[in-house]
């Protein structure tokens, strides 16, 4: 049988709030989504990730929109098929005047071996294709070291994909800052 | 037999592209790092039919207040497939529009043509289990942006795709057919020319209801899982 062609990617463009992150927005459509990645069936130490996501001028974009997919405490990717998408996180940069997304979700666990590790998805207006990177916790040493995806990145690059801990009101807080472009241009991968 | 694949960039437009000016500063300017993915990464969100209501597919009755939306009521409609033909079921389809007039509902929108009242512009659905799914809309208007001088969207339909793992993720823009303002638009000529009619919609009269909508075709192709 032939192959079909792909069906090509096109922008989110600018108006996407009211149909994708409608509830973050204050929009009448309820989200099947939000910065909210687990309920109390998740086990596991509970963590908020946040950042901006910056252009080639340095300006924070304030009409992105992140997608984190994780695995669980144990490193399983939890598809029971039922109900909502748990471990999974949808936020726009439209919505805090600071133009951060925030998740709270747990940190993964270790998943075949590899480093624990979060699956991140950027769209925005200006992107015609979507851009695919990964955050990966500094301060899983041992395992970033041996991690196949990330020794695939030049050495000088790797920071760019690491988030370090800090503890905020007693909760464990991870930056992470996307830079689209420039000196700190985040590493991307061709998924 | 191996069937891995990765995003087509004979068909996918490319980061940069300089008629689409928002581009410019929003390309990655570095090379994308080629991704093995191991089984364990092949996956992605996966929704229950619970999560869909009634309507969620009706955009002509999900915000109705007090009567029908104005404009042509359309109804858009296909099949989800991977590269093989095979089928993806239950996937999750969102799409968002503007209404009749090329205004959006979104907050940012300052096109100075009328919101209608009860037309809200989103909606979804899941496929069934043969990949098939159908929405109620009315058709969109064109709009004025910013872009160029007298540069004007032609209609369309924003959709996105989540297919069988994150590796399938689609987010893309339908057209119709025949729109003299494709002609002029970069967005849609970012895409390489050959692909370029992937993304119309076919004029399907079997799809039209009598007397009551007309009907368009939009079938979409997802990537093949890498490693099957
Ligand atoms: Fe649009």
């Amino acid at each position: 049988m032939p192959r079909l062609p792909q069906t090509p990617s096109q922008t989110v463009g600018p108006y996407f709030a009211y149909g994708l992150t409608s509830q973050q927005y204050g929009y009448p459509f309820p989200s099947l989504n939000d910065g909210m990645m687990i309920d109390d069936s998740i086990e596991g130490e509970r963590i908020t990730i946040r950042g901006r996501v910056f252009d080639g001028l340095e300006e924070s974009i304030p009409d992105a929109m992140i997608e984190l997919w994780q695995a669980d405490a144990r490193g399983q990717y939890l598809q029971t098929g039922l109900g909502r998408q748990l471990l999974f996180g949808r936020q726009g940069t439209g919505s805090l005047e600071s133009r951060e997304f925030v998740f709270q979700t747990i940190k993964p666990g270790s998943s075949a071996g590899q480093a624990p590790v979060i699956h991140v998805s950027v769209f925005m207006r200006g992107q015609l294709s979507h851009s695919y990177t990964r955050i990966y916790f500094a301060e899983e040493v041992a395992l970033n070291s041996r991690d196949e995806v990330l020794l695939s990145v030049p050495p000088e690059r790797r920071s760019t994909l690491l988030v370090g801990r800090s503890v905020i009101h007693g909760m464990p807080v991870y930056h992470f800052d996307i830079h689209m472009q420039g000196e700190k241009e985040t590493v991307f991968f061709d998924v | 037999m191996s069937h891995s694949s990765g995003r087509d960039w004979t068909v996918h437009p490319p980061f940069l592209y300089p008629d689409y000016k928002s581009t410019v500063y929003r390309a990655p300017s570095k090379p994308l790092i080629p991704l093995k993915h191991r089984l364990g990464e092949l996956s992605g969100p996966v929704y229950g039919e619970e999560v869909v209501r009634l309507h969620d597919n009706d955009l002509t009755k999900n915000a109705a207040v007090n009567g029908e939306p104005l404009g042509q009521r359309i109804i858009v409609a296909g099949r989800v497939t991977d590269e093989l033909g095979r089928p993806i079921p239950l996937t999750l389809i969102e799409i968002w529009q503007a209404n009749a007039a090329g205004r959006y509902l979104h907050k940012t929108d300052q096109h100075p043509a009328p919101l209608d009242p009860n037309f809200f512009g989103g909606g979804r659905c899941l496929t069934d289990e043969e990949g098939y799914y159908k929405f109620y809309t009315i058709k969109p208007g064109a709009y004025p942006w910013g872009n160029h001088a007298n540069a004007w969207r032609p209609n369309h339909i924003h959709f996105s795709l989540f297919g069988r793992n994150i590796s399938n993720r689609l987010v893309t823009q339908m057209y119709f057919p025949g729109d003299p303002l494709l002609d002029f638009d970069p967005v849609f000529k970012s895409v390489p020319e050959a692909a370029r009619h992937l993304l119309i919609s076919r004029f399907n009269m079997d799809f039209t209801e009598e007397a009551f909508a007309l009907g368009y075709e939009f079938n979409i192709v997802l990537r093949a899982t890498p490693f099957e």
